[in-house]
């Protein structure tokens, strides 16, 4: 009668266990810190080279030497010591794990807090910092407390212009920035079955914004289509009507397209009431909406039109980027005035490639809009593609039409 | 495991791009961390917190995983976190690196001398002891080592 995190992690939820790890993930970012608590624990070897991974995306290529230095020492220990390596342009850590590396009911962590994405497989993926993932290298394992559930049920099918990040955005805005800390969302009721494995990719990177451990979807035909495309074969997880801590209920149909406005995920607003707003940048990509059905959403919706500002996209793996160039979508974006950069994070933590300055103003499809995250005194709202899509053909916040309208 | 220090008040939902900015966040000089902490909330905060027991409301060190975070605020001093909730892998994060956290909610008035015993499971904010809820065993057998690394070293 277990929910899915305490099926997985096999005891009740409020038990500490310590459990075997399937996958463990490390970036640029995280894994510079995880090799020095690595190697500072005096480590005598790594419990399972084929079990680690290094992806490199935060800043990629590196945007000076201080970075080039870092990625230089990551890079040396990941190929000596025969870790799964995917250097620059390879793509965003959640996405090259979501290609095939994961498996309903496996444990997989990484060190990076959007690592709930891959909860999207029926699997417990969580995030942690840079020394828990060091003991991780050192030991094959790491402890949890299991999570108590909240169960999200969704009814009934999108309408209009809305998409799944409208969904996630507004999970955020009913829980709330910390509405589930320390607990696991699952996404459930007859409307998950609507869903393709990407809008529950969507869907499942929003829930840290929650302060969710992870969330989760049950893996179904539609997971078990999408990993045989990897050469893959699981078995479909049935409910066991678990009782939840709390139970939410979502109707498809009634989610507008929305935007959480700054400086809050949790500060959800119609687009239709912020329309006019203007903008200087529009930023499309991230772990949140950078995959191939995004870049193509969006190419549908600008195609032989120019788009009125600065517009960056950035594939959220090189499979992505290649899938584009294949079926025509990139030389769409290109021609309509976009930007494309190397798969990866972009601008997306402030870091290059689309930093902003005082006082502009963004529309991204990323999932955070702290204070000053992709600059001083820049401003982020968050919102969907197709948002995106509507908002940088006009250069202000514009409330796309429904896809059969156009 | 007691301490004490001098009360420094914060409001909820503090995330950790807050805490230390993306834009310092690769060098491995842990000095740099301390320097620019809290930089974009207030930048005389950070060298206010040697010997301060930060008190904050609910939600404290959301958003990123970097561990840079709770590494800047000790390196800057900070004693231990007081707040009514953490978000989860900050708080993994701040036991890993050895820094005290403490779950509850209380009143916080700047400068106020605050004691804390983590293993008997009180807090003290001059109004006298009160019962808190105690870290698991696990938790303090990390903080009692100083931090995972520390701890790892020894039971290898």
């Amino acid at each position: 009668m277990g929910t899915l995190s305490e099926r997985i992690l096999g005891a009740p939820a409020g038990a500490y266990v310590d459990r075997a790890v399937n996958r463990a993930f490390v970036h640029d970012g995280t894994g510079v810190l995880t090799l020095e608590s690595y190697r500072q624990m005096g480590a005598k070897g790594l419990f399972d080279p084929s079990r680690i991974h290094v992806i490199f995306d935060h800043i990629v290529p590196a945007n000076n030497s201080t970075t080039a230095t870092l990625h230089h020492e990551l890079r040396e220990f990941a190929v000596g010591s025969f870790l799964n390596f995917s250097d620059i342009g390879g793509g965003i850590c959640h996405q090259c794990m979501s290609e095939g590396l994961v498996l309903p009911g496996e444990v997989v962590v990484g060190a990076d807090s959007h690592s709930c994405t891959l909860g999207a497989f029926g699997a417990f993926a969580t995030g942690v910092g840079a020394t828990d993932m060091a003991a991780i290298w050192l030991t094959g394992e790491t402890w949890f407390r299991v999570p108590e559930t909240i169960g999200i049920r969704l009814s009934g099918r999108l309408s209009g212009a809305a998409e799944a990040k409208d969904i996630a955005l507004s999970v955020v805005g009913r829980l709330g920035m910390d509405g589930a800390t320390y607990k696991a969302l699952e996404f459930i009721g007859d409307g998950t079955a609507t869903l393709s494995m990407d809008d529950r990719l969507t869907i499942c990177n929003l829930a840290v914004e929650t302060g969710a451990k992870t969330g989760m979807f049950y893996a179904d035909r539609i997971t078990l289509s999408y990993l045989a495309g990897y050469g893959l074969t699981a078995e479909e997880q049935t409910s066991e009507r678990p009782v939840y801590e709390q139970e939410i209920e979502i109707e498809l149909d009634d989610i507008p397209p929305v935007v959480a406005i700054p400086p809050r995920v949790d500060s959800i607003r119609a687009v239709h009431d912020l329309t006019g707003l203007a903008l200087d940048q529009v930023f499309v990509g991230t772990c949140t909406n950078g995959r191939y059905s995004d870049l193509s959403r969006f190419a549908r919706i600008v195609r032989g039109k120019k788009v009125a500002i600065r517009t960056i996209i950035v594939p959220a793996s090189r499979s992505v980027l290649a899938e584009a160039i294949r079926t025509g979508v990139l030389a769409d974006l290109v021609a309509a005035g976009c930007t494309i950069g190397t798969p990866g994070c972009g601008p997306c933590l402030g870091a290059h490639m689309g930093v902003l300055g005082e006082g502009e103003v963004c529309l991204s499809t990323a999932n955070r809009n702290f204070r000053n995250r992709m600059g001083v005194g820049g401003e982020i709202y968050i919102g969907s593609v197709a948002t995106a899509a509507a908002s940088a053909l006009e250069g202000e916040i514009t409330e796309p039409e429904a896809p059969d309208a156009g | 495991m007691q301490g004490k220090g001098r009360a420094v008040c914060l409001p909820a939902d503090i995330d950790t791009d807050i805490i230390i900015a993306g834009r310092y966040l690769r060098t491995k000089d842990r000095s740099i961390w301390a320097e620019h902490v809290f930089e974009d909330l207030d930048p005389s905060l950070g060298k206010n917190l040697k010997g301060a027991v930060i008190v904050a409301g609910k939600n404290f060190g959301c958003g990123s995983s970097r561990e840079q975070a709770a590494i800047a605020l000790k390196e800057a001093g900070v004693i231990a976190v007081v707040a009514p909730s953490f978000a989860r892998i900050f708080f993994r994060n701040a036991i890993n690196i050895g820094l005290p956290l403490i779950e509850a909610d209380v009143t916080c008035t700047n400068g106020r001398q605050i004691a804390f015993d983590l293993s008997a499971g009180w807090i003290d904010t001059g109004t006298g002891k009160r019962k808190v809820a105690r870290l698991s065993l696990h938790m303090l057998a990390i903080l009692r080592a100083g931090g995972l690394v520390a701890y790892w070293k020894v039971k290898q």
